[in-house]
């Protein structure tokens, strides 16, 4: 049971609350929810950091787009930068859970909580994204792909905040997407996902970057498939490949929403799809926001 | 340890004192007393505890309290004027949009946010928005019906 809360004023004094044992909640969608279901327990002390405007902010520059700790998965899904040059991370973060779980939800909560399953982390790994995390001590930066290291857990100290995401942007003549196999169109997360990009000079694939989610203990990039894809010109044989290598690195577990035999035959066919999305982007047709909808409601192959 | 909060539901400033894992819901059912949101689930998957948090959609379930401190809270209870229903809650009556009633004040939460940030969404964007709002009763029809009269594109 909570005994102690705070609701910090600045960042400063969440830090310092931090570097006192408290834990940080800011939507609370993980961790209310986790505390209603029983999993966690609420921390014994609290504090907030909703109130900290000076992590709600959204600002990119040529090179970069960098999203504050607070910035809520419908601010992402909405900024033009996403939908422009950042597809995959539009798909995700406009399925993430719900309406209410959009417009309550953080991208740093939704990191820090470290699922396996989390919309976002396929497509921020694949563009390189890193994060800052900061202490009273100072600040360093993470990629986000060594941000997690199993469900739930993160290379963070206790006293570290995730303050901000920092998101290179991919060069012209890049498409992307992120597709997850889904039982309900709201209050879900990933069965199986998949985040591709790739990036099309003169007809063929200068660049790949491939990545699973709820295929293994972290979101992991795949190496094989990104390989299958460069120098190829994004047809066919080369989606087929490179879907093969993507199921090839899958590790699934088996749990109450799908087994592991079903999540391995499925990585193939997500992956499929999210190439062929992420091709044809690039290639300057349209697949909707989001993929998982435009790809997963009927006649997709 | 109790926390002074301040909740302020549908226009009217609530002081209260609450332990920091109080849930929005408990406090506004128990402390302030309207009962219009209900408890389904508690962790979020059904949506009939749905208020709107600074005009923002929020499972107050699984939200706490202490963190509404001097926000502005609406409940079911805010949508009408007075006696005077809503729009979308008149359309619910008149398209059979209520059955049990039991899901009803989150599904008219979520509609009024949906229409607020959408007023012309199409079937398939009011079925994705309520699509975390669950109904046993009606076979959702009457209310996606009643969402789209509301916004005139039915």
């Amino acid at each position: 049971m909570t005994s102690s809360f705070v609701s910090a004023t600045g960042v400063d004094e969440a830090l310092s609350a931090l570097a006192g044992g408290a834990r940080p909640v800011a939507g609370g969608t993980d961790l209310v929810v986790g505390a209603r279901q029983g999993k966690t327990p609420l921390p014994e002390s609290l504090v907030a950091i909703h109130g900290l405007d000076e992590l709600r902010g959204a600002s990119a520059s040529d090179r970069s787009l960098r999203l504050g700790a607070l910035v809520t998965h419908a601010e992402i899904a909405a900024h033009p930068v996403v939908c422009e040059r950042l597809t995959a991370l539009a798909d995700a973060s406009s399925i993430v859970g719900s309406h209410a779980t959009r417009a309550q939800g953080t991208l740093g909560g939704n990191l820090m909580n470290a699922s396996p399953a989390m919309e976002v982390g396929g497509p921020l790994i694949v563009f390189g994204a890193d994060v800052t995390l900061r202490s009273g001590a100072g600040e360093r930066q993470v990629a986000v792909a060594d941000l997690a290291t199993g469900p739930g857990t993160t290379v963070a100290e206790p006293a570290e905040l995730l303050t901000e995401v920092e998101i290179p942007l991919p060069p012209e003549g890049t498409g992307s997407a992120y597709v997850r196999l889904e039982y309900r169109r709201q209050m879900e997360i990933a069965v199986v996902g998949a985040t591709a990009a790739v990036t099309i000079a003169g007809g063929r694939v200068a660049w790949a970057g491939v990545a699973i989610t709820a295929l293994a203990p972290t979101i992991k990039l795949v190496p094989d498939a990104e390989e299958a894809l460069i120098g190829s010109d994004g047809g066919a044989a080369a989606v087929g490949e490179a879907a093969r290598a993507t199921a090839a690195a899958a590790e699934p577990i088996s749990d109450v929403r799908a087994s592991a035999d079903y999540r391995r035959a499925m990585a193939e066919v997500v992956a499929r799809r999210v190439v062929s999305a992420a091709v044809a982007r690039a290639r300057g047709e349209t697949v909707a926001v989001p993929a998982s909808s435009t790809l997963f409601a009927g006649g997709a192959s | 340890m109790k926390v002074p909060v301040t909740l302020d539901v549908n226009g009217v400033a609530y002081p209260l004192e609450l332990e920091p894992a109080t849930t929005l819901l408990y406090a506004v059912r128990e402390g302030v007393g309207l009962t219009g949101a209900k408890e389904g689930c508690d962790d979020s998957e059904c949506g009939a505890c749905m208020m709107l948090l600074d005009g923002q959609p929020v499972n107050s379930c699984s939200y706490l309290a202490v963190q509404a401190d001097g926000r502005e809270v609406t409940t079911v209870e805010g949508l009408a004027d007075g006696d005077e229903l809503s729009p979308l809650q008149r359309a619910f009556l008149e398209h059979g949009g209520v059955q049990c009633g039991f899901c009803t004040p989150g599904m008219l939460v979520s509609a009024t946010a949906l229409l607020a940030a959408e007023p012309r969404p199409t079937e398939d964007e009011v079925r994705i928005a309520l699509s975390g709002n669950l109904c046993r009763c009606t076979g959702y029809d009457g209310i996606v019906n009643a969402v789209l009269e509301v916004s005139g594109t039915s």
